[in-house]
């Protein structure tokens, strides 16, 4: 078994109560951080922990951190960014709802570390009774006198509060999150100034992910050198693996960072191998916006080593044979997979959800669906796969936000380890309607 | 103040500048195209990114190049930068692609448009953009909107450079403008059609760079090339009353801001000069306006017309770059 530090009471029957969770050392880290820590300290902890930002970007927590700006007489604030709209990304709805007292109790040791009085946890509106698991978790800390004024009688004061999005992926990109948390409408910022600088009301500001904000809890317990030393090189502790797809056993898995992606589909202990025997086609190993791998490039690397799920392992080989860890949402497909119509999914999703503001995503984004969409319907031309490449290309890279990127990504990574599936499709349209999956696709793209 | 270079041509500017108001002032040969920006509005630009350029020096103490292209109207100078504009092929390649974005939903009506001849798009695809689509997917579609007694909206033409937002923001009293739905279903709104309803409320035709804006008063009255733009003033109340009167034979078919040569007024007007002033008698004759921005309209009617190379350097104060959205 590996070891297990956000997930490790996750068996404890009522681990979601307040009284549960204390009983198991829960708020220690609030004890510890107030009582004997400076906040200085706590940063300190984080940065030789060298934790990484679980959002998405695994940019360091600490150095994030190191970054704020701390004008005199301004307010600074922490937002926990629990929009998780990412396809196939599901574990801060796990963490969240299972043992809501972590993300409280890293909130509030975070809090204090960055000298925030008020900080905020921006959910997204489909979660809305993960928001009320929430809503009582907070209100039992308030009652234990963990938030509120002068918590353990210090001179630090905090105010926590759950703000409920619309439900818009966007709203996930830090900026937007800020925006739309002030009540505007959910559009990215134009960076510089960036949050550390400039973020909610502008004001200082730092945005991390849930899991982010619950791994300062072990961090704090046990301090970042233990952290360290757990995982692999700079991809240090456990990582939340939202796993789904053609599996034995779809769910939330904590791992350690460093196992090799191999165990992870087949093991037992993890995803306990592909569906019905079937074979492993491909895998889309940290959310629908990092490229997609086949096979044999994500069970091992072009070099021909082991990959692991690392941050570095998964990225090996650039975009041309490797991948991202990204938020962890790991999407095994199997052999009976039409990678066309899996894209085209994506490719209706960053449609969906482009914010419109900058011309190469708002546009962009529609025009590849309809081309998939033209390929999937069996009118597509070999043009339209080099005409797609095109799009993707001039997206990439030339947008306001990562939207862009993450719409053009898919793409690319589809043409380019699978092109020959483009083809055979705009060669042989017949021939691909007779797939049952095809099938699903057109309800799909009617309803 | 911070040293810059632009295709090869350097100018010293005050910290702060961005790279485009940089590139306005050494001249328009390397000047980035602009949709959205607009040195008047705050916050205004980086939203279509036509003007975007490559940095291929960040600065004296940092070197490096910028890994992505930039916008440059949203992008502060630093003393040693080296930008890339047209001497880029990136750039180029880069831009090419956002006209055909900007066109790919675009009804290309030109033909009844009433910007036709001084629409910046039709600029833009002209020297930027390739002679052919490679789309053949329906075009989105939205109904006309009237917006108060005055201006129409024809969303089909929109690219959604947030000018008129902003303006509705910044110049007229109240929210009352903005952008409503997502993506490529975005469109500007006023909740409430009647609710543009402030003197100074008709800037948003002269802001918008396309015709998606577009003055009632003189709706299908002419071609604009068949007028012929002369400079007044009269005694306004409400605004400087420094205008352009477009005359057809005796007639003042329209009244616009004054613009610069990019395209920018050089100052808001209010609504009565604009809409309700329409008689030669209303107003004293400055002489022929001449027009300096480089443009179909300005291509061969107007003896007086300078080429953009002849243009001495820019002196137009832009206002500071800012923090948030609005
Ligand atoms: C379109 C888009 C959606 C995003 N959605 C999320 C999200 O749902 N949750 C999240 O934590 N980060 C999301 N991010 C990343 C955030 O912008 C930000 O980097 C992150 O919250 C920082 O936290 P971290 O450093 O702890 O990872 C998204 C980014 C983009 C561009
Ligand atoms: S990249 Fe897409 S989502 Fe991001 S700001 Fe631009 S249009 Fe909006
Ligand atoms: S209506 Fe005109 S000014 Fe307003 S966003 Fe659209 S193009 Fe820009
Ligand atoms: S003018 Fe700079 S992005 Fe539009």
């Amino acid at each position: 078994m590996g070891k297990k530090l956000l997930l490790a009471n996750d068996h404890v029957p009522g681990i979601q109560s307040y009284e549960v969770y204390r009983k198991h050392g829960g708020y220690a880290s609030v004890e510890k951080a107030i009582k004997t820590m400076k906040p200085e300290e706590v940063v300190e902890e984080v940065k030789k922990s060298g934790l990484r930002g679980r959002g998405g970007a695994g940019f360091p927590t600490g150095m994030k951190w190191s970054f704020l700006a701390k004008p005199e007489g301004v307010a600074r604030y922490l937002v926990c960014n629990a929009d998780e709209s990412e396809p196939g990304t599901f574990k801060d709805r796990y963490l969240m709802s299972r043992i809501p007292h972590i993300l409280i109790e890293g909130m509030i040791t975070s809090s204090f570390a960055l000298g925030a009085n008020t900080s905020y946890i921006y959910i997204r509106g489909e979660y809305y009774y993960v928001a009320q698991i929430l809503e009582k978790a907070i209100a039992e800390a308030y009652a234990n006198g963990w938030l509120g004024k002068n918590i353990l009688g210090s001179d630090y004061s905090l105010d926590l509060y759950v703000q409920v999005g619309g439900g818009a992926y966007i709203c996930g990109e830090e900026t937007a999150l800020l925006e739309s948390l002030e009540g505007k409408r959910g559009n990215p910022r134009i960076k510089p100034p960036f949050p550390a600088i400039a973020g909610l009301y502008g004001c200082p500001t730092v945005v991390n992910n849930v899991e982010t904000i619950a791994a300062v809890v072990p961090i704090v317990n046990d301090g970042g050198d233990a952290y360290a030393a757990i995982g692999i090189g700079k991809s240090s502790g456990t990582k939340l693996i939202s796993a789904s797809g053609h599996i034995n056993k779809p769910g939330v898995y904590e791992i350690e960072m460093g196992i090799t992606v191999e165990d992870f589909i087949y093991s037992d202990e993890y995803c306990g191998g592909i569906l019905n025997g079937k074979k492993l086609k491909a895998v889309v190993a940290g959310g629908s916006s990092v490229p997609v791998l086949p096979a044999d490039l994500i069970i091992t690397t072009a070099n021909g080593e082991k990959r692991l799920m690392s941050y570095e392992s998964l990225a090996d080989g650039g975009f041309a044979t490797g991948t991202m860890l990204g938020s962890g949402g790991f999407i095994v497909m199997d052999e009976t997979t039409n990678i066309v119509e899996n894209l085209h999914t994506f490719a209706r999703f960053y449609h969906h959800e482009s914010c419109g503001q900058c011309s190469p995503c708002r546009e962009g984004t529609g025009w590849m669906e309809k081309i998939l969409h033209k390929i999937l319907d069996g009118h597509g031309t070999l043009e339209d796969v080099d005409l797609l490449w095109e799009i993707q290309r001039k997206i990439e890279g030339n947008t306001i936000c990562p939207l862009g990127d993450a719409a053009a990504w898919p793409v690319a990574s589809a043409i380019r380890h699978f092109r020959h599936e483009f083809e055979e499709f705009v060669k042989n349209p017949n021939g691909i309607k007779k797939v049952k999956h095809y099938e699903s696709t057109q309800n799909l793209v009617t309803a | 103040m911070a040293k810059v270079t632009i295709d090869g041509k350097t100018i010293e500017v005050a910290d702060g500048t961005t790279i485009l108001q940089a590139a306005r002032m050494i001249g328009p040969d390397v000047a980035p195209p602009t949709m959205c920006y607009y040195s008047k509005l705050k916050t205004s630009g980086g939203y279509c990114r036509t003007c975007l350029v490559e940095v291929s020096k960040g600065s004296e103490k940092d070197p490096r190049p910028m890994p992505k292209l930039v916008a440059s109207c949203r992008t502060t100078v630093m003393d040693g930068m080296e930008v890339k504009n047209n001497d880029s092929e990136k750039v180029t390649e880069a831009r090419k692609g956002v006209v055909e974005f900007l066109l790919l939903n675009h009804p290309l009506d030109c033909p009844v448009c009433d910007q036709a001849g001084e629409c910046h798009l039709q600029d833009l695809s002209y020297e930027h953009g390739s002679a052919k689509t490679r789309t053949d997917f329906e075009r989105r579609t939205f109904e006309k909107i009237d917006i108060g007694p005055y201006v129409q909206l024809h969303m089909n033409r929109c690219i959604l450079c947030y000018r008129c937002v902003k303006v509705a923001n910044q110049i007229t009293d109240g929210r009352v403008h903005g952008v409503i739905n997502r993506g490529d279903h975005s469109e500007i709104s006023t909740y409430v059609e009647e609710a543009i309803d402030n003197d100074f409320s008709g800037n948003v035709i002269d802001v918008c760079p396309v015709g998606a804006l577009t003055d009632k008063t003189f709706r299908f009255k002419s071609r604009v090339w068949f007028t012929k733009p002369v400079d007044a003033h009269r005694n306004c109340d409400k605004c400087s009353g420094k205008v352009v009167l477009w005359y057809k034979g005796e007639d003042v078919l329209r009244v616009t801001g004054r613009k610069d040569q990019w395209g920018e007024v050089e100052e808001f007007i209010c609504n009565t000069c604009r809409f309700e002033t329409k008689k030669t008698s209303d107003w004293t004759i400055e002489g022929p306006r001449k027009l300096d921005n480089h443009s179909v309209i300005s291509a061969n009617h107007y003896e007086f017309l300078k080429k953009p190379k002849e243009l001495t350097i820019n002196t137009v104060k832009p206002l500071a770059i800012e923090g948030g959205n609005n």
